[in-house]
């Protein structure tokens, strides 16, 4: 491309963001004579430009505009509609522009429908505005001179690239402070010498390293002071030049006015956009990353938090809505605020819609203070708007924001007041370029992990206290009475030598990264980790841009290349794991809320040497069992017991396994049926809080617990039951005859699996439904119960509807209903009692719940 | 290249030796030889990808050529030496296994591809010149570089 085009390119579209900007302040602020100047300079410059280049078409587009301009210069009335046709205008010439990029020549195409726009209202301004007529103030006279001069300047300049060289028309006007200051004394530089430069400094850290490296081994020497020196020198210059990478924030808020301007009108609101601290400098990197959204926040204050100016006046406030955009630095942060006056988030709103798309249940929102609600609104798909406005309310917006400003390393935050409005603070790091990472070791490769990212570094092995362990080949963290997902990044990236996850942390002392990404927290295993270090980011090769996993890669002092891992691309590997800690976040917390109750656990170990567990309750006796009288008959173990044969069911192991002639049994009994579990070794029995951590999805494994500090599996036991008994259900069916027909909804497997046992031993005959759905089922299917137990709080119809559903039914509608909540909340009682529950137990109150069982049965008379 | 094309005389090729096939590569789009020295290896990455090196601050991707031609690795223990190429403003290093001489050729001894040459060598190759006693391949750089027909060689 020409090299005069090409100059004329870049300082012609730089002109015309200014434009955007200014054109829009002028509009509020007509009589602003400094800012008409610059407005005016800068559409002349293009016209001019273009003239002297031989770009016809914007030339034309340009007089069009430039003429309307003029009126206004002239005194014309500014009106909306004459300013929106020159913001097309400028659209136009921008799109012009791109064409003339791309292929060096103007696009072909026409104009004619801006310039007879521009032409018409030209002519009716021209019409409204007889010369002579307007009564033209002092100042307006000086400006008409100053910009005549300015004209005559204009046409006496050579060529494009001197307009930087204009007079300054007056100090007074605050229009454009950062380039009237900077104009004098600086140079335009390619991005591309920018670069070189740094990289050229990046190597210049390595060399001094290497050197630095070098005198250390070899001791004294006359090299120590100049190295020194070299090494200050390199620090400097390295700074100087992350220095000049750097643009002042405005770059990126030069859109913001006019698309301000534009929402006020499609919205028909009032709006002002407030812009403090401009001259903030951030690395332009990270400038093109918050570019996008930062409008989107502008668009949503715009749209959700600004009021009509009807119901802004109707509340007291000024007409005008405001919308505050401010940027400081703080550390080594930059901090970004949003802030508009508007109405504020609704909380009672957003829990609504928060229990609507299923997000959390109510019980738990009920929990949920303000603040942590309003964080609903960063998940993905969520918007509370009422309409889709072309605007907003997609609900593509809030988590793509937060995921931008996470990608560079920034977090969000949000405060918002009703009625008062909300802010968002965005924190970013300064710079891309340069970060803190963590240097870790993986199977003999060394990766850097962004420091900003790591919450703690935990050492595990098995004489520390924070052991890994291992569950159905996941393997998770115990960390202060919580388990963590762990991933292991040997595993993880496939290395080779890696060895299994669980041979690795049977020999060695590990180190667990626990790292936070957005809401997941997880834990990642590494060998070791060596130290932190300032490294210099650098793009991934093309070649293996789509390896998700690395964000890009650095040289290391000693000169060797790593690779920078994604904690966001570690996040997501964890996804599957998240699902289930944000569940077990919740659930455990519930648990928490619910009771102070212990469940007494019968510990043992089978197969896998990792702890089992069964609720002791459900357990009759313990039983050791000489092998010898082990018999074998139809196809199972069975041995005598009471005189009965008792099957022998064996978890996960086989007969002998425990190395002793004696086989551990633990004793089920369900009616007069017993029935064996061999396990191979029974180890303690503990009293703890039962809090399920993980939920898994194996056949008789319930979920992962922590008992004593370690991770135990609880062990399903009516899976095993129900192996045990096989045909002899059918000879139960008769004896249920005469049982309690109980009909136990709960939508939580544990549960279900741990009540039912239970229950079943007290001689009741219990239906399980997993939902309130599932119970209505039974109920059309016809099947009829003696006394309901169901969970308050289940995902989709919860206990409430459902009792309030069944009241209708004639014969269901006269059945006892128990409610079952892992909250005490004497509202969620109250509502219960209403919807016509006769009880309301705690769901870990096991006593409780079978006297309430009981109670029912005599008052009621229900088994009658 | 038009020019070239057109004057009989012209072409520089340096060439290389992998598998004991002579290759050339367009000696314009050579930057420089080296011994890849501290490669890194990236995981996950495709297998044509040896990894990753440090050149004089920069960081170059290194491409195995027996790897992209569906070759067996190296067996003899000689030291490997790789031809840094610049694409797309990225620096590649090309690993071979040995740099010959700085040849120039007649566009009369060049032929297109033999049509039962295999696919995966197809893909990559220019053509072919007759030397004199055996046969040199012209490699193709941007298709050598072309990622995505990576990842293929199994």
């Amino acid at each position: 491309m020409d090299e005069l085009l090409g100059e004329f390119l870049t300082e012609t579209n730089e002109g015309l963001d200014q434009l955007d900007v200014e054109l829009v302040r002028f509009e509020q602020d007509p009589n602003n004579a400094e800012m008409l100047n610059t407005i005016f300079r800068l559409v002349h410059t293009v016209k001019g430009t273009c003239g002297f280049l031989g770009l016809a078409r914007l030339a034309k587009l340009a007089h069009a505009a430039e003429t309307l301009m003029g009126q206004y210069r002239d005194g014309a009335p500014v009106t909306v509609e004459g300013v929106s046709v020159i913001l097309k205008s400028i659209d136009r010439i921008k799109q012009i522009l791109e064409g003339l990029e791309r292929d060096g020549v103007e696009p072909q195409g026409s104009d004619a429908d801006l310039i007879g726009k521009l032409q018409a209202l030209a002519l009716s301004e021209d019409a409204v505005f007889a010369p002579g007529e307007a009564g033209l103030e002092d100042d307006r006279l000086s400006v008409h001179a100053a910009l005549d001069d300015l004209e005559r300047a204009w046409r006496a300049a050579p060529g494009p690239e001197e307009h930087f060289e204009l007079p300054e028309l007056d100090g007074s006007g605050d229009a454009n402070p950062r380039e009237s200051h900077a104009r004098a004394q600086t140079v335009r530089v390619s991005v591309d010498t920018l670069e070189h430069l740094m990289t050229t400094v990046s190597e210049l850290v390595l060399t001094r390293n290497q050197l630095l490296d070098l005198v250390r081994r070899t001791g004294e020497s006359e090299f120590k002071s100049p190295l020194q020196r070299l090494s200050t020198v390199t620090a400097e210059l390295q700074e100087g030049i992350m220095k000049a990478r750097m643009q002042p924030i405005a770059n990126a808020w030069q859109k913001l006015p006019r698309l301000v301007r534009e929402l006020s009108l499609e919205l028909d609101k009032k709006i002002d956009l407030d812009m403090i601290g401009a001259d903030t400098e951030l690395d332009r990197q990270v400038l093109e990353m918050i570019k996008d959204p930062l409008t989107h926040m502008i668009r949503n204050s715009a749209d959700h938090g600004i009021e009509s100016p009807a119901e802004r006046v109707r509340n007291g406030k000024s007409e005008v809505g405001r919308i505050k955009l401010s940027a400081y630095q703080q550390g080594g942060y930059i901090v970004i605020e949003v802030a508009d006056d508007g109405r504020g988030l609704d909380a009672e709103r957003i829990r609504a819609k928060a229990h609507e798309t299923g997000l959390a249940s109510l019980s738990e929102l009920d929990r949920l203070n303000d603040s942590d609600t309003f964080k609903f609104i960063f998940r993905p798909g969520f918007s509370t708007a009422n309409a889709v406005s072309s605007v907003s309310g997609r609900g593509v917006g809030m988590d793509v924001v937060r995921n931008n400003i996470e990608l560079i390393g920034g977090t969000v935050e949000l405060k918002s007041t009703s009625q008062a409005g909300t802010t968002f603070v965005i924190k970013i790091p300064l710079t891309l370029a340069i970060m803190a990472a963590l240097i870790v070791e993986a199977a003999g490769h060394r990766f850097a992990i962004p420091q900003f990212s790591v919450v703690e570094l935990v050492r595990t092995g098995n004489t520390s206290s924070h052991r890994v362990e291992v569950i159905n080949d996941t393997a998770v963290l115990r960390l202060r009475d919580k388990l963590l997902p762990l991933l292991d990044l040997a595993q993880l990236l496939k290395l080779e030598d890696a060895g299994t996850t669980f041979d690795r942390i049977a020999d060695k002392v590990l180190t667990a990264l626990v790292i936070q990404t957005g809401a997941r927290l997880f834990g990642v295993l590494v060998d070791f980790v060596f130290r932190t270090e300032e490294i210099v980011v650098k793009p991934m090769s093309s070649l293996v841009r789509h390896v998700s996993m690395f964000s890009g890669n650095t040289i290391l002092g000693d000169g060797s290349v790593i690779m920078i891992i994604d904690p966001n691309a570690l996040g997501s590997s964890a996804g599957a794991l998240d699902v289930q800690a944000e569940a077990v976040k919740s659930f455990a917390a519930s648990a928490q809320a619910a009771t102070e109750n212990k469940t007494a656990l019968l510990l043992f170990r089978a197969g896998t040497p990792s702890l089992k567990a069964v609720p002791l309750s459900l357990i009759t006796r313990l039983e050791g069992i000489p092998l010898s009288s082990i018999e074998r008959c139809n196809g199972e173990d069975v041995v005598q017991y009471r005189g009965a044969l008792m099957p022998l069911v064996y978890v996960e192991t086989e007969a002998g396994k425990g190395g002793d002639d004696v086989q551990p049994v633990l004793v089920l009994t369900e009616g007069d049926f017993h029935v064996g579990l061999a396990v191979d070794e029974i180890v303690d029995i503990v009293e703890e809080q039962l809090t399920i951590e993980l939920e898994a999805e194996a056949p008789g494994i319930i979920g992962a617990a922590i008992v004593k500090g370690k991770a135990v599996e609880m062990v399903d036991v009516s899976h095993y039951l129900g192996r045990g008994l096989g045909q002899r259900l059918a000879g139960k069916a008769e004896e249920a005859l005469r049982a309690v027909r109980l009909l136990l909804i709960d939508d939580s497997q544990f549960f279900r699996s741990m009540l039912a046992p239970l229950l079943a031993a007290r001689g009741y005959e219990v239906t399980l439904a997993g939902s309130a759905e599932e119970a209505l089922a039974l109920k059309d299917k016809g099947v009829v119960f003696d006394l309901i137990v169901s969970d308050l709080d289940m995902p989709g119809m919860d206990g409430i509807a459902l009792a309030e559903r069944l009241k209708a039914d004639p014969t269901w509608g006269k059945t006892p209903l128990i409610a079952l909540s892992s909250h005490s909340n004497p509202r969620l009682i109250e509502r219960s009692r209403a919807a016509g529950f006769v009880n309301y137990v705690g769901k870990f109150d096991r006593q409780k719940l079978i006297h309430a069982i009981e109670d029912c049965c005599r008052q009621w008379g229900a088994a009658a | 290249m038009m020019l070239a094309d057109l004057d009989q005389t012209s072409q520089g090729y340096v060439t290389v030796e992998t598998a004991g096939q002579l290759f050339g590569l367009r000696l314009e789009r050579v930057r420089d030889v080296f011994v890849p020295r501290g490669l890194s290896k990236i995981p996950l990455a495709p297998p044509e990808v040896a990894g990753l090196l440090n050149l004089r601050g920069r960081i170059v991707t290194a491409i195995d050529l027996r790897r992209r031609l569906g070759l067996p690795p190296r067996s003899d223990g000689s030291t490997p030496i790789a031809i840094g190429m610049e694409e797309r403003g990225e620096l590649y290093g090309l690993i071979v296994d040995r740099v010959g001489d700085v040849l120039r050729l007649k566009r009369s001894t060049y032929e297109a591809n033999p049509v039962n040459l295999d696919g995966r060598w197809t893909q990559v190759c220019a053509g072919v010149h007759r030397l004199e006693h055996q046969l040199m391949v012209v490699l193709d750089v941007e298709k050598v570089l072309d990622f995505s027909q990576f990842g293929m060689t199994v």
